[in-house]
């Protein structure tokens, strides 16, 4: 993944003011920072929930959301962009699983859907991932029936479906119950021991120690300190960085 | 005067359970107006509610000026502009299937009337479903009109289907209202007997057949929306609760509201 002076705003309110960032295959980086910083409409902006005002992002080498033409960048189509989503996962902060269908309905909808992957193919895969996740037990379970960690670890499974080159995390663990969290964080642990791209916008800074290759920190719509997690725990340059450490550690 | 004092049970009785071939035709024919014309309305307010949320500003114009036109003014007067519109001997459509012009007219103006409330019915669906689902679609790679199908719409149904109910139990007592362009209905033929025999028993008598297709309607939708609740909830209401709150006029509007 690379992003480049990526701009937004909001009305009047500029809400990124210039992110670049560079992921490599394989790597995770944690985006840490208060709320209102951008990191949120950030992760969005990879893969065109929200749309950049200028800038530009790249996953696995395609632009994404526009198209080049000439020095200027125009929003691509709304096929190509639903196919540049494909290869990027997404793992939402309340989970938004479908509650129309099961904890396997929910996995194996877009392999079927979207890619055209045989049934008794995708429910093999998705059982497998299900699995993976710790829920072989729930596939038959719809939403409404699982715990909030539960329900996180589907829509983990549900993104990892795709066979995305990158995974983008918005805050999985914000809307869950303290006692639930740990399971969720195993999971992306797993994941990124697993060697899977991902970019996690967190607040536990016990998964950043221990699964992060590199920690970002955002505030007021900037990239305002960058290092590995050992950086951040011992010697924060940053004057913001080490106030908002003190206030959430 | 007599009508007050000493009704006529005979007339009631045999309007009931002798009815005739006659009165056959005509509930037949309310039958299928109210199915017809609702299938239709919904098809209409589905397209009206996808053109109010369209991208293309003229659309979203033409669905608000159609809402707009047919729930503000009175369904007789759209049933006689169409009928007089339509019915003429260069518009001739309605001898398809063997169905009366009056009948073909008197649908054309209950589905596009029922066309403006269902679009009220479905937007307030669909606005219903949370923002997160058409997002977690789409992140999944599914374009919109596919999220749509697949995602939005099957959820927003659950939301729909009581509302639709409601909708269909007044439209199979609107049909009545065909009877002024000749249809031959339910309604049509009380007024051809009262008209010969001059006792308002004949009007008693369709009241009641109208009460019996409302209540087994009732029951129709109580299996519906019964089908329809998929375990999401954390408890479901049964059959027999569903029933009951319909049942009880007090309690019935709450049958639309969602039971989380």
């Amino acid at each position: 993944m690379h992003a480049e002076n990526v701009h937004k705003s909001f009305g009047k309110l500029e809400v990124l003011k210039g992110v670049s960032l560079e992921v490599t295959k394989g790597e995770t980086v944690c985006i840490i920072g208060p709320s209102g910083s951008g990191k949120t409409t950030f992760i969005r902006c990879i893969n065109h929930l929200e749309k950049m005002d200028s800038g530009r992002i790249e996953v696995n080498g395609h632009l994404i959301g526009y198209r080049q033409r000439g020095d200027e960048l125009v929003e691509d189509s709304e096929r190509n962009i639903a196919r540049q989503r494909t290869e990027i996962g997404m793992v939402f902060q309340r989970f938004n699983l479908f509650p129309h269908k099961t904890a396997l309905g929910n996995v194996i909808e877009a392999p079927v859907h979207v890619l055209g992957t045989k049934k008794d193919q995708a429910v093999g895969l998705g059982t497998a991932l299900l699995g993976r996740v710790g829920l072989a037990d729930k596939i038959d379970t719809y939403p409404g029936k699982l715990s909030g960690g539960q329900q996180q670890r589907v829509a983990i499974a549900r993104a990892l479906a795709m066979g995305p080159a990158l995974m983008l995390f918005d805050e999985p663990t914000s809307a869950l119950d303290p006692e639930v969290i740990g399971e969720v964080l195993e999971v992306m642990e797993e994941l990124a021991a697993a060697g899977t791209t991902m970019i996690v916008v967190t607040h536990e800074m016990g998964f950043a120690r221990k699964a992060a290759n590199r920690v970002v920190m955002m505030d007021d719509g900037l990239i305002i300190e960058e290092g590995t997690p050992e950086h951040f725990f011992e010697a924060p340059r940053h004057t913001r960085t080490r106030q908002f450490l003190s206030k959430i550690l | 005067m007599h009508g007050l004092v000493a009704v006529d049970w005979h007339i009631i009785w045999l309007r009931i359970f002798h009815p005739g071939n006659v009165f056959a035709r005509a509930l037949w024919v309310t039958i299928y107006i109210s199915v017809v014309s609702q299938i239709l309305g919904v098809a209409l307010g589905l397209v009206a509610a996808l053109m109010r949320m369209s991208r293309v500003a003229p659309l979203r114009w033409l669905s608000g000026i159609y809402v707009w036109i047919f729930r503000g003014t009175p369904l007789l007067v759209q049933i006689f502009f169409i009928y007089t519109t339509f019915n003429t001997p260069s518009f001739q459509f309605g001898r398809l299937w063997a169905v009366p012009a009056e009948a073909t007219t008197g649908i054309l103006a209950l589905s596009i009337n029922e066309g403006a409330y269902m679009r009220e019915i479905i937007r307030a669906g669909i606005d219903s479903i949370d923002r997160g689902q058409m997002e977690a679609a789409k992140s999944l790679g599914m374009r919109h009109g596919q999220a749509m199908r697949r995602i939005i719409l099957p959820q927003a149904a659950r939301v729909i289907v009581p509302p639709l109910g409601n909708e269909f139990n007044n439209m199979m007592k609107n049909t009545a209202l065909v009877f002024t362009i000749g249809v031959y209905e339910l309604f049509a033929d009380a007024q051809a007997q009262y008209s010969v025999a001059l006792k308002s028993e004949y009007f008693v008598a369709v009241a009641v057949w109208y009460l019996m297709l409302t209540t087994v309607w009732t029951f129709i939708q109580a299996w519906i929306e019964r089908r329809l609740s998929v375990s999401d909830r954390g408890e479901e209401l049964s059959f027999r609760e569903r029933l009951e709150l319909s049942w009880n006029p007090l309690t019935a509007w709450g049958r639309g509201a969602p039971h989380r």
